[in-house]
């Protein structure tokens, strides 16, 4: 029996394996899909918020704060991407500065530091292309962008180095209690654990319910569409800019991206199928009207992409971390702020299977984890070393994000290493640019199919059915 | 340790190479191409159907029949290429960095550089399509790479959007290697390509073309299922006309875009129309000794016309090298746009920098019948020629007479407009 089963390899399973990675335990982690980061942790708006927004005394106001405050440290230890260039709340009327305030009032609250509202000529300065009716806004110092897949990543290969184990393609069907743990019904055949820890997302309430009838929980799957714009817009704004939520809603954010693009949206659109990540016409346009609103003459002509993305929303809107049932742990509901506060979900959770458990510490724990080599961030002449030493890396497979061989490489080669076009993007960003992989794609799967030893044929976009290629020339005919 | 170059030619395609050709004819010995890919020739290696070559040789070549044309030229000549090599960047001063992995990353420092990176095709997110993000979407230059150099079908049953000249040819080559391609979508109501493809690529296989329609929706999350279609009024789908599309494959032909983050990281000035530098008479861009052909400058209609822009260019570049850099301080006229024409390459015109002859290629922003083109220098008309039809799919080229360009010193601009016939 293994002691803990983690279902699901977002970025709260992934940040719980690495925290129960530092006790003596057999852990193994599900998910259904092809490689960590598949569902909500890899479609958001990769902005670790400040933590002034959750309602003061909730679970999210303290794990969101905690977690952008451990951020910093963590993104160092775990060489990861993320940025403190701070955020700001625009109130775009006088009518709205009582809610300004009140903002202002649950963030220091809330616990979070160097809040400060700012008059209409301070942010003007701070950000030129605020529209002109903006009056004043909210200062967050300590707002900060991430990179979501390097933050996932980052925990799964920690987790993976101190003897974690991942096991994909494996959709969980059912839980039971058993003698001593939980039966986990899977796509692959039965398993049996100790522990069972509930990170299944959207999905998260499923298990839940299976596990603690008694107390049902509802997930309603809110999906968010987002524009990405090309590097060329990348310093339109220099910080998050997020429009004062008001009697109309919640607004969009514009904010900068660790990678130097441009990121716009999300709706805010309840939907019942959980995996329905299309975007619509109607969310594009909605997005469309509302960003301008904050931030003018938004060059939205420099998309490269659209997507959505699904937050796992529940009613009560609060995070459920806790013992459901003996031996069930539920991390559910984590929507945003999710991201931002995952480096305490996994602490909290972590914490409570460890005490069940009665674990013990592992000595040989490593904290730290090396991310993939850019060599974009050498110097000239440590760059030119490196390819001297592997010529790999003198080889540029990605036009548009300068990514070469080398890096594609590594990203094959770790734990949990990439399957599949999706796997590579993610990790080294090949197919992230402009031309969104026109140009790259043919050269990775082939990459892909000599590394994992399998025919092109078979190579994927992100798993499953996903094939990119159906034949042979004239194979029909 | 890299020898220096005098001239550094960023590309190996059909203008790097016409480019590179032309200047060791006029006396650069010491020059060098760049090229990102394992062979010379660029897009045309994978441009297998014939049609190439009408204008330079009289008669019908494949892409790579005509590339190996050039190719063998540059190889009798002796001109040195690096394969495999990324340029990294192009300073202003004209310092170029790039990297492969015989020689690792190096810098050079020529005299003058010719930008001939082409161009690359406009991806699905910049349509802004709704619906799932599954496998099987490709641009039809993608797709051309998989089936015809590597001999993989990218799918079975096919809906291509955008008629571009690439995704007409490719509709035929998916039918020709046995997929079904139902329908080619067009969201303006003319195709974007040239009419001798639409009638020998769609017309002669069945393959219907819809204008005015697009792609509203997408659907399958693994792998694409089918796409909806609708009709499209001012710029919008029209409510109620949509149509579904069972496939499993989605073509994107949809525009081509210069290739220019090198240049605009030079701080090159581009034009904001056709995405390419602007350049005067000699290809010149904004930065002197820079210069420009091929499809980084403007998307063209037939290589020939690439190749003889790209000799140019070329020419250009060698005369740069051997004046020493001496800047013609002449007085440069603007090229202004008048009725119909989108662009013009050149932009602006030196009068006392032309030779005999100025070539000036353009393009129309929509279908016309019955035109006169008509070019004036200040309000002198200095040429007219009637066009019975001007499309936007293809490229307009006239030749200036010198002479006629000098004629007016005092004059301001010059103007190209189409005119009733």
């Amino acid at each position: 029996m293994t002691d803990i089963i983690i279902i699901g390899a977002g970025v709260s399973g992934c940040a719980i394996a690495r925290e129960l990675s530092r006790y003596k335990a057999d852990i193994l982690v599900l998910d259904k899909e092809e490689d960590v980061c598949c569902g909500t942790s890899k479609a958001n708006s990769a902005i670790v918020h400040a933590g002034f927004d959750a309602r003061h005394g909730s679970l999210m106001a303290r794990l969101n704060v905690e977690g952008s405050k451990r951020m910093p440290a963590l993104a160092k230890e775990l060489d990861f991407a993320y940025d403190q260039c701070g955020s700001l709340v625009v109130c775009l009327s006088e009518a709205g500065r009582p809610r300004l305030q009140a903002l202002y009032e649950n963030g220091v609250a809330n616990g979070v530091e160097g809040l400060r509202i700012i008059g209409r000529e301070e942010l003007l300065a701070l950000e030129p292309h605020i529209a002109g009716e903006a009056v004043a806004a909210l200062w967050a110092p300590t707002g900060a962008i991430v990179c979501p897949f390097g933050l996932t990543y980052a925990f799964a290969e920690n987790a993976a180095k101190n003897g974690v184990r991942f096991q994909f393609d494996t959709a969980v069907t059912g839980v039971k209690p058993i003698e001593g743990g939980w039966r986990v019904e899977t796509s692959r055949g039965p398993l049996k654990a100790r522990l069972v820890v509930n990170a299944a997302g959207v999905h998260a309430n499923e298990l839940h319910n299976m596990a603690a009838p008694g107390d049902p929980m509802q997930i309603i799957p809110r999906r968010g569409d987002y524009f990405l714009l090309d590097h060329a817009a990348g310093d339109y704004v220099r910080h998050t800019i997020f429009q004062l939520p008001g009697p109309t809603g919640k607004g969009v954010l514009v904010t900068p991206t660790v990678h130097g693009n441009l990121l716009v949206g999300p709706t805010s659109i309840d939907i019942e199928d959980k995996e329905a990540t299309a975007t619509t016409a109607a969310g594009l346009a909605e997005i469309r009207a509302k960003a301008g609103l904050a931030v003018k003459d938004l060059p939205l002509r420099q998309t490269i992409t659209s997507f959505a993305g699904l937050r796992a929303h529940e009613p009560r809107h609060d995070f459920f971390i806790g013992e459901a049932a003996p031996g069930f742990v539920d991390c559910a509901a984590i929507e945003s702020p999710g991201l931002s506060s995952a480096p305490a979900i996994g602490v909290m959770a972590a914490g409570i299977a460890a005490g069940i458990l009665h674990l013990e510490k592992d000595p040989a724990f490593d904290p730290t984890r090396k991310g993939i080599l850019d060599p974009k961030t050498l110097p000239f002449a440590q760059r030119a070393e490196l390819i001297r030493q592997n010529p790999a890396y003198g080889q540029i497979v990605c036009r548009c994000e300068s990514v070469t061989e080398g890096e594609i490489l590594d990203a094959i080669h770790r734990t949990p290493g990439a399957r599949s076009l999706d796997g590579v993007k993610r990790r080294t960003r090949a197919g992230m640019g402009r031309c969104q992989a026109g140009f790259c794609s043919p050269r990775v799967m082939e990459i892909l199919a000599r590394e994992l030893g399998v025919p092109l044929s078979e190579v994927t976009k992100a798993g499953g059915r996903s094939k990119i290629i159906v034949g042979v020339n004239k194979d029909a005919l | 340790m890299m020898k220096n170059a005098d001239l550094v030619i960023i590309g190996g395609g059909p203008a790097g190479l016409a480019a590179a050709i032309e200047a060791r004819r006029r006396g650069v010995e010491n020059l060098l191409i760049l090229e990102r890919d394992s062979e010379l020739g660029g897009i045309l290696n994978q441009c297998i159907h014939n049609g190439f070559g009408l204008h330079t040789f009289k008669e019908e070549l494949t892409g790579p029949e005509y590339a190996s044309r050039f190719i063998q030229q540059a190889s009798d000549l002796g001109i040195p290429c690096k394969l495999n090599t990324m340029v990294l960047d192009l300073a202003a001063d004209k310092t170029v960095t790039a990297m492969n992995r015989t020689d690792g990353l190096f810098q050079l420092h020529p005299k003058a550089v010719v930008l001939a990176m082409g161009c690359r095709e406009r991806p699905r997110g910049a349509l802004n399509i709704p619906g799932y993000r599954p496998a099987g979407i490709f641009t039809a230059g993608t797709a051309q790479r998989l089936v015809n150099m590597e001999g993989y079908l990218p799918g079975r049953k096919v809906v291509i959007l955008g008629s571009g000249d690439i995704g007409l040819i490719m509709a035929r080559r998916m039918t020709l290697e046995g997929a079904e391609v139902q329908v080619v979508a067009e969201l303006m109501p003319y195709s974007g390509g040239l009419k001798r493809n639409i009638v020998q690529c769609l017309d002669d296989y069945g393959i219907p073309l819809k204008l005015s329609h697009t792609v509203v929706d997408i659907q399958g999350k693994e792998r694409v299922e089918g796409v909806t279609l609708a009709r499209v009024e001012n710029g919008r789908p029209v409510p109620g006309t949509e149509e579904h599309y069972d496939c499993d494959t989605l073509l994107l032909s949809c525009g081509l875009l210069p290739e220019n983050e090198l240049s605009r990281a030079a701080g090159v000035q581009l034009s904001p129309v056709t995405g390419g530098p602007a350049v005067n008479e000699s290809l010149e861009t904004s930065i002197p000794g820079v210069f420009a052909a091929g499809n980084v400058l403007h998307v063209h209609d037939l290589v020939d016309y690439v190749s003889e822009e790209a000799g140019a260019a070329g020419a250009h570049a060698a005369a740069y090298i051997q004046s020493a850099g001496r800047e013609a301080q002449a007085a440069a006229l603007p090229v202004l746009c008048r009725n119909g024409v989108r662009y013009t390459v050149p932009s602006t015109v030196r009068p006392a920098c032309v030779g005999d002859k100025l070539t000036l290629r353009f393009r129309v922003d929509n279908v016309y019948q019955n035109k006169k083109i008509a070019v004036y220098l200040g309000g002198a008309c200095i040429f007219t020629r009637r066009r019975p039809v001007l499309a936007p799919g293809e490229m307009e080229t006239l030749q200036l007479k010198g002479d006629l360009l000098r004629q007016d010193p005092a004059a301001g601009s010059i103007t190209v407009t189409l005119e009733e016939a």
